[in-house]
């Protein structure tokens, strides 16, 4: 069994208001560590019952940058866990 | 003239824009999600709702329908085609036309009567108004912040391809205050505002959305 | 866990049961036995706990609601009176009306944005379950106060369920109210209201007939939603000292429920379908129990068919689940496979899961095993009845004989004009765009008037301009003051709402919200209040088409307000002349109706911490001559406006700021008085100064009492020898209040 996953979030240069208020929400609650930044993404666990070929991660990555992502305001990056 | 007007699941506003275009004096022409046929119609709408209910990204699944595959290779060739609010959505992730819509900036879906300025009266939707008119239409979304690139951003400002901006103050973050953008050959316009829901005054805040449909009638006929 | 059987139930008497943490009572439990002649299996225990909870069964009020039956008055528009799952009136040219108002209160207080979510996906499968295509929806909203750190949690999650579930199934919300008041802290009050219309010929109902038609369920998938939802959270108060339940809250899809929309109308348009029924509170147990005993015959449903989300579920489970977005079925044989072909072309799961019997009972089947074998009648409609004790409290005496007409009343100008900014911006009066700009009012391009509007106003033929008109009320305070006449006066209040839209109203549905029935005080306010509403239905000629009751909204010993909210619904034959709410031009304000001192219970006194003494009189046949005066004279109203809550000030600075007017008025009498009473049956009009002496002349004739008022213009509301103050001023303050509060 493994696991691939792809973490899809927006581009610095997109305004994201969601990542935003949460941001402003985090000292509102108490929490001290200040961020300068928060950023809200999201992430497709694809799970598979065997390692995944190099052929395969390709065809994943096609998948990510044409129906997971929108390349216009999003950017993804790819990792296989175990 | 035959307009057609696409349902995918999900979809709302279907029968509001169908209606718009009979009152246009048009003739309004069912097209379902899943044929591939257009039959013959001279323009197509793609109207508003929660299409695949918005699963993964606005219009991102309803993209990928086999009626979409039609009205792509239609509209290279001059189709006109009208998207407004989720199908402007689907009409961006479909690369017909450029950038993205996102979530609005104050993070809440925003129903509201909005007055919009119409600055590009050459497209094949916007041709019944005059350049610089200012309407009054229903706005109603969660995520209509047109967002691009700086590239693309210049590239739409100078070749006059925004066809509406918000007046006063920026409902939802879009870039510039971008309502509206067209294609560089003017047949396809995705609009975030509804005009079919300002076509008569008793329905609307106005009629003044009637004149998007009423162009498409001028311009092909 | 071994399968309980029938065969094994039969064998094992003497196995001790779970009944009591099922919530049931040791004489309930008993009484299934002597039904079924052994004990219950696992899965009809669990069948009847839920379907025998006060949510599902009604067993507190049935003995005071049969009274919307014995007063029923005659109405030659009612189509389907109580008993289905919403009454049905007929408007005229062929169409008839649905509505229904719900309660999902509990679950909207654990998690605010799924709890209203699915209260509407809920009522709106109602409203589809009658052959209709759900048009409107109005909510109906009450919260603890405005600045506490509870409220800010849950009415944001409120407002963004309602609109995050209405505006994706393409209904639009029009309508509502939101209310503020200590007592519903800890017991929000998420009510909501849906309409539809279809044509005579299409109304459905929910019966199985016919051996050998099957039963089809379709729609969603099961899952563990909501498990013991229904008699876990509806039947118990939240007590602030025990640990908090775990939630067992449903989670809704809209899309599904579109999608579940679309396809069912075009299942009924095919005629495939001889009964259907929602899956609501109490899931499969309800549906099937309800089809088959209000059929002719029995019902035999392989459990083991239905397509599940989670494998590991047991059949209590499946039985129990409250999963959204599913619909029953009872379809002939001949008639299945376009009914799946109609189900493929949307992609909605179907599965045929038993079939119609000519025997007398219901029965289910897990992988060919019986599990459950009962008359379906004892399961849904034969529950347990209580005649619970009630008294009127002992400190009702007091309460009543401490008037608000004793409190120290503003005088000088300065005092008057400060009392005013006070009410206009106070969280229940000031203007509740931040709320409603966050819910679709266009979609279906048929809304002729939406909120701040006193009703909403839908069309329902685009050709002849046929419409309803609906409106929603109740004022918890006057209801506390005295049960009887605060029913009243909410009924009232909703008539009026729809009369002054010159609509005809028609028919009445409510939603009770009341605190724990074991309180005898509460059984008291909530005996009187349903006496009032039959009383008031059959004076008005009014059909209670039905309704829902909320009990155990209390935590602790304390109790909510009592708040029967009342829904009225209104036909106007022709929606171009439909009332609006505001004017453009010069008017002349008359003021119909008499204005007595009456302050007790009303908005003024509220915001001087005072509760007490008698609210104001009601007159339902002064309301009626109001309304037909409003229907009669509508093509000389240019805007009318009723007066409730903050009286005359606020319902003529309502008036004003949507109009973007000022208006230079006198008052009649002790200007306190004339700004502030909450007398009832008054209504404001705004009328061309050319027609102001017929329209008062035709008033007189009535018997309606009218003054005049003065007329609109300039910028400031100048009220002679009172004050003047402006309407910039009165805006700001009228719209910065709730925006502040609400705003993360």
């Amino acid at each position: 069994m493994a696991k691939v996953i792809v973490d899809v979030v927006l581009k610095d240069e997109i305004l994201d208001p969601q990542g935003d208020a949460i941001s402003r929400a985090l000292p509102r609650m108490g929490f001290t560590f200040s961020p300068i930044s928060v950023r809200q993404g999201k992430s497709f666990i694809i799970t598979l019952d065997h390692e995944p070929s190099r052929d395969e991660l390709g065809e994943i990555e096609k998948a990510a940058a044409t129906l997971l992502s929108n390349p216009v305001i999003e950017s993804f990056s790819i990792r296989v866990e175990h | 003239m035959r307009v057609g007007v696409v349902t995918f699941p999900g979809t709302l506003d279907d029968h509001d824009a169908a209606r718009a275009v009979r009152f246009a004096g048009g003739e309004a022409i069912s097209l379902w999600h899943g044929d591939s046929d257009l039959q013959g119609v001279a323009g197509v709408i793609l109207p508003g709702g929660f299409s695949y209910g918005d699963y993964l990204r606005c219009g991102a699944i309803a993209r990928f329908s086999p009626i979409m595959s039609a009205i792509i290779r239609a509209a290279v060739k001059g189709l006109p085609v009208l998207g407004i609010c989720n199908g402007f959505q689907v009409l961006c992730e479909s690369h017909l036309l450029p950038g993205a819509l996102t979530r609005n900036s104050e993070l809440h879906f925003l129903c509201r009567d909005q007055e919009i300025e119409i600055v590009n009266n050459e497209s094949d939707w916007t041709s019944d108004f005059s350049n610089g008119q200012r309407i009054i239409i229903p706005l109603k979304n969660g995520e209509g912040s047109f967002q691009c690139d700086d590239r693309t951003l210049n590239e739409l400002e100078s070749n006059n391809r925004v066809i509406a901006r918000y007046v006063g103050i920026n409902p939802n973050g879009s870039r510039n205050s971008i309502a509206g953008i067209t294609n560089a050959k003017g047949n396809v316009v995705g609009v975030m505002p509804h005009p079919e829901h300002a076509i008569d005054s008793l329905t609307g805040p106005t009629a003044d959305g009637l004149a998007f449909f009423t162009s498409l009638m001028k311009t092909r006929v | 866990m071994a399968l309980d059987t029938v065969a094994k139930a039969t064998s094992t008497p003497e196995i001790i049961q779970p009944w009591r943490e099922l919530g049931l009572k040791e004489d309930e439990y008993q009484r299934i036995r002597e039904i079924l002649g052994r004990r219950p299996t696992s899965s009809e225990l669990a069948m009847y706990s839920v379907m025998w909870s006060e949510h599902c069964s009604y067993k507190s009020s049935k003995v005071h609601l049969r009274q919307f039956g014995e007063k029923a008055p005659k109405s030659d528009a009612l189509l389907v009176g109580i008993g289905e799952n919403a009454g049905v009136v007929d408007v005229g040219q062929g169409y008839a009306v649905t509505f229904k108002v719900e309660s999902h209160n509990h679950p909207s207080f654990i998690e605010p944005y799924q709890g209203a979510a699915t209260g509407v996906g809920g009522i709106v499968r109602d409203i589809l379950t009658m052959g209709a295509r759900p048009i409107a929806i109005l909510d109906p909203l009450r919260f603890g106060r405005a600045d506490t750190p509870d409220t800010k949690r849950v009415l944001p999650g409120v407002i963004a369920g309602i609109g995050g579930y209405g505006n994706c199934i393409g209904v639009p919300t029009v309508g509502g109210e939101v209310i503020f008041d200590d007592s519903y802290s800890g017991n929000p009050l998420v009510n909501a209201l849906c309409v539809g219309v279809m044509k005579h010929e299409d109304i459905k109902l929910a019966k199985a007939s016919g051996a050998g038609n099957l039963v089809v369920l379709f729609g969603a998938k099961t899952g563990g939603d909501g498990i013991g939802g229904v008699s876990v959270l509806a039947s118990e108060t939240f007590d602030d000292k025990k640990p908090t339940k775990r939630p067992a809250v449903q989670v809704g899809d809209p899309f599904t429920e579109k999608v579940l929309i679309e396809c069912s109308l075009e299942i009924f348009k095919e005629d495939l379908v001889v009964g259907i029924q929602d899956l609501g509170g109490a899931g499969l147990s309800c549906a099937t129990s309800e089809l088959a005993s209000a059929g002719t015959g029995g019902m035999r449903v392989k459990l083991d068919r239905v397509p599940l989300r989670d494998a590991n579920l047991s059949p209590e489970e499946i039985l129990m689940s409250e999963s959204q977005e599913r619909m029953c079925a009872v379809v002939p044989p001949e008639k299945v496979e376009r009914f799946m072909e109609i189900c493929k072309k949307w992609d909605v799961v179907a599965t045929v899961i038993g079939e119609v019997t000519s025997g007398k009972h219901l029965e289910i089947t897990w992988h060919g095993e019986l599990i459950v074998d009962v008359p379906p009648r004892t399961v849904a409609h034969d529950g347990p009845v209580y005649n619970r004790p009630f008294t009127r409290p002992a400190w009702q005496g007091e309460l009543v004989g401490n008037g608000a007409e004793n409190l120290p009343r503003p005088q000088s100008e300065s005092a008057i004009a400060d009392a005013i900014l006070t009410l206009i911006s106070s969280p229940n009066i000031a203007d509740k765009s931040w709320i409603t700009s966050q819910y679709d009012r266009y979609v279906q391009g048929n809304t002729i008037a939406a909120g701040p509007s006193d009703a909403a106003v839908i069309r329902i033929d685009e050709n002849t301009f046929l419409g309803v008109a609906v409106a929603t009320d109740c004022n918890g305070r006057f209801c506390k003051l005295d049960p009887y006449e605060g029913t009243q006066l909410a009924l009232a209040e909703s008539f009026r709402n729809v009369a002054v839209t010159g609509a005809k109203p028609l028919a009445i549905t409510n939603c009770l919200n009341f605190g724990s029935p074991e309180d005898a005080g509460v059984m008291w306010q909530f005996a009187e209040s349903v006496r009032a509403l039959a009383d008031g239905a059959l004076e008005m000629g009014l059909p209670v088409t039905g309704g829902n009751v909320s009990f155990y909204n209390q935590t602790g010993a304390v109790a909510i307000l009592p708040t029967p909210v009342i829904g009225v619904l209104g036909v106007i034959d022709d929606v171009r002349k439909a009332i609006p709410y505001k004017f453009s031009g010069v008017k002349e304000l008359i003021l119909l109706g008499e204005t007595l001192e009456e302050f007790s219970g009303g908005e003024w006194a509220h915001l001087q911490g005072h509760l007490g003494g008698l609210p104001p009189r009601v007159d339902l046949k002064r309301e009626m001559v109001l309304a037909q005066f409003m229907y009669a004279q509508r093509d000389f109203i240019s805007a009318a406006h009723d007066l409730s809550d903050g009286g005359l000030a606020v319902a003529l600075i309502e008036m004003l700021l949507h109009s973007q007017t000022g208006a230079k008025i006198s008052t009649h009498g002790d200007p306190f008085t004339h700004l502030f009473s909450e007398s009832t049956g008054r209504i404001l009009l705004a009328v061309n100064p050319e027609d102001s002496n017929y329209l008062v002349g035709k008033a007189t004739d009535a018997g309606i009492t009218t003054t005049r008022l003065g007329q609109s213009g300039g910028e400031n509301l100048e009220i002679s020898g009172v004050l003047s103050m402006s309407m910039l001023h009165i805006r700001e303050a009228n719209q910065r209040t709730i925006p502040a509060l609400f705003t993360a």
